[in-house]
């Protein structure tokens, strides 16, 4: 029953494991001042856990382990090394936060998360998907309501809470009914089982709903964003970062597994419900984006209009539609996050996040500004940024899939999108400060958030510039779906 | 013995009932009510599945319906104490009220 094989394919989550009962020893003894060391455990123990499994914890052939509830493949397997990435990424961002970075458990709990982003990634069983979508949700509501001083971060935990139990519940229900149709809880034999002959179209069609409101929750698309903007708002802000990447990554790769492998017979249902979805995520989540003044509200609509351009690549239903769909998250972790780690950067010395406050950056902190730039450069999907690629791989997927009035609208509302990247960094390079004194205002990085931004941007411009390894390594994960 | 179908419509009324009650009621408290209807509402739902299914032997329903009222005695308590932390900072547990973050 349990072999070499077994450990080889939970590896990461043992590793992380590991780190987190770390911190909690260590973290009692060091003094005040020492103890925002626990994010240097968490991003290095994450780097080392990663480079153990990549020696050691390589997927071969698919095969399911522990009882048929975890399938080892290269799907889940570059999407945990993307989901570990992030988690690193956002201790570091984490370590400086001046409430939450002396805090040992608010890594812990990012680090259980992280357990169950990666569990989402490579479960094959519902038990398993509804066990590990919970335990990634229940430590985020605890992180996006951390700050108990501040009352807009208890208000972001309360609504994250209300809305997600209330989706989860919904998409209990549907999953419950897929058990009761087809009698069995494997996605696989769930394939089997459930042909188109076996249940009426309508009643497909009311399963599948069930089931996308709690996905449409996790990966915020319209109409179940509601929660975002106010949450990102509220909670700290590495946190709202690692919100909107790690956690809608994770969110992508449940639809992409559940839909593709268990519901393979009702393609025509579920890709019009998506394609719907994704229509109006991208054409509301822009066009509420542009009044917004708020960077973080902006960013939040900006993640909603995001996971609208993601979800053609699902639209799709093809080995190139799922692979573009990982590359899309691949490319969307580097640049969303080097986006809020540059507010986070920004909002700590200054403690502003108005759009019109970053007037005179540039000049403030030139390597900011620049970051700043490729950020949003690649957000709004220009080359030779990471954004650009993923859009174009999105788009083509959608082509050829005949998909193209979807991808119209795609092509439409990444041009709308531009107008608010753009305004953005009109303020950083164009503006300047009231009296003109910006040398008089620097910024200054802390050592890990040079770190942690440095490395991202150098992520963001090798995924749009050398894409070929990255694309292979999606393309060989998109394959075990098939 | 009772049909299948009598079960399944209780647990879509009761599903139904926690639905309406957590879109309607404006207390915190009362709305976590009724998500647990609809959890219990899923239970039913599962564990009726799986005693009418030919597969007896395998127990996988049960064990499934073990495992959401395990996750939602956790999600319970982690809710409760969001609700607690912003009724301490606030002095309410209305949702309608907790209106900050809004545009």
């Amino acid at each position: 029953m349990f072999t070499s094989m077994t450990f080889a394919s939970i590896l990461p989550e043992i590793l992380i494991l590991t780190i987190g009962l770390l911190v909690l020893i260590f973290e009692p003894f060091w003094k005040e001042d020492q103890k925002r060391n626990a994010g240097w455990l968490t991003a290095g123990g994450l780097l080392i856990a990663m480079l153990l499994s990549m020696l050691f914890g390589r997927p071969g052939e698919p095969t399911e382990v522990l009882g048929g509830m975890i399938r080892f493949d290269w799907f889940g397997f570059f999407l945990k090394m993307l989901f570990m990435f992030a988690a690193a990424a956002t201790a570091l961002l984490l370590m400086d936060h001046e409430q939450v970075g002396k805090r040992g458990e608010a890594y812990v709990m990012l680090l259980a998360a992280l357990i169950g982003m990666n569990l989402m990634a490579s479960s094959a069983d519902l038990v398993m998907l509804y066990l590990s979508i919970e335990t990634a949700s229940i430590p985020m509501y605890i992180l996006a309501g951390f700050l108990v001083g501040d009352e807009r971060s208890t208000e972001a935990g309360f609504k994250y809470f209300l809305y997600g139990t209330l989706a989860s519940t919904v998409m209990l229900y549907g999953f419950s009914l897929v058990f009761g149709f087809s009698g069995s809880t494997n996605l696989y034999e769930i394939a089997s089982a459930l042909t188109a002959g076996s249940i009426s179209p309508l009643l497909a069609f009311g399963v599948v709903s069930l089931i996308v409101v709690g996905l449409g929750f996790k990966v915020s698309i319209v109409p179940f964003h509601f929660w975002a903007p106010d949450v990102y708002q509220g909670a700290p802000t590495p946190v709202a970062g690692y919100l909107s990447t790690a956690s809608k990554a994770a969110g992508f790769a449940v639809i992409l597994r559940l839909f593709f492998i268990a519901f393979p017979e009702f393609t025509s249902t579920w890709t019009m419900i998506l394609a719907v979805l994704a229509a109006i995520s991208m054409t509301v989540g822009n066009l509420l984006a542009l009044p917004q003044t708020n960077i973080k509200r902006l960013l939040a609509y900006s993640s909603i209009s995001h996971a609208g351009y993601a979800l053609i690549g699902a639209v799709a239903f093809s080995q190139f539609g799922a692979a573009s769909v990982v590359f899309y998250m691949a490319a969307y972790i580097a640049t969303n996050l080097l986006a809020f780690g540059l507010v986070m950067a920004f909002s700590r010395i200054t403690g502003l996040e108005e759009v019109t406050d970053y007037a005179g950056l540039s000049r403030r902190n030139p390597l900011m500004g620049l970051m700043m730039l490729a950020a949003f450069l690649s957000l709004a999907g220009m080359p030779p940024f990471g954004g650009f690629v993923a859009k174009v791989f999105v788009f083509a997927a959608g082509v050829q899939a005949n998909y193209t009035w979807l991808v119209i609208v795609g092509i439409i509302n990444s041009i709308i999108g531009v107008y608010y990247y753009l305004n953005v960094l009109k303020y950083v390079y164009l503006y300047r400060l009231p009296g003109e004194d910006e040398e008089n205002h620097p910024i200054p990085l802390t050592q890990s958030y040079t770190i942690a931004l440095v490395v991202l941007v150098i992520g963001v411009i090798l995924l749009g510039t050398v894409f070929g390894p990255f694309f292979n390594w999606s393309d060989a994960g998109a394959l075990n779906l098939f | 013995m009772v049909p299948l179908s009598w079960y399944l419509t209780l647990a879509a009324a009761l599903f139904s009932i926690g639905l309406f009650g957590v879109l309607v009621r404006r207390n915190a408290v009362a709305i976590l009510l009724g998500v647990e209807l609809m959890l219990n509402a899923v239970n039913i739902n599962l564990v009726a599945f799986w005693r009418y299914s030919d597969a007896l032997t395998s127990m996988g329903g049960q064990v499934f319906a073990i495992i959401v009222f395990a996750v939602a005695a956790a999600e319970v308590s982690v809710g409760l104490a969001l609700v607690i932390s912003a009724y301490r900072r606030r002095n309410t547990v209305i949702a309608d009220e907790l209106d900050m973050l809004k545009w």
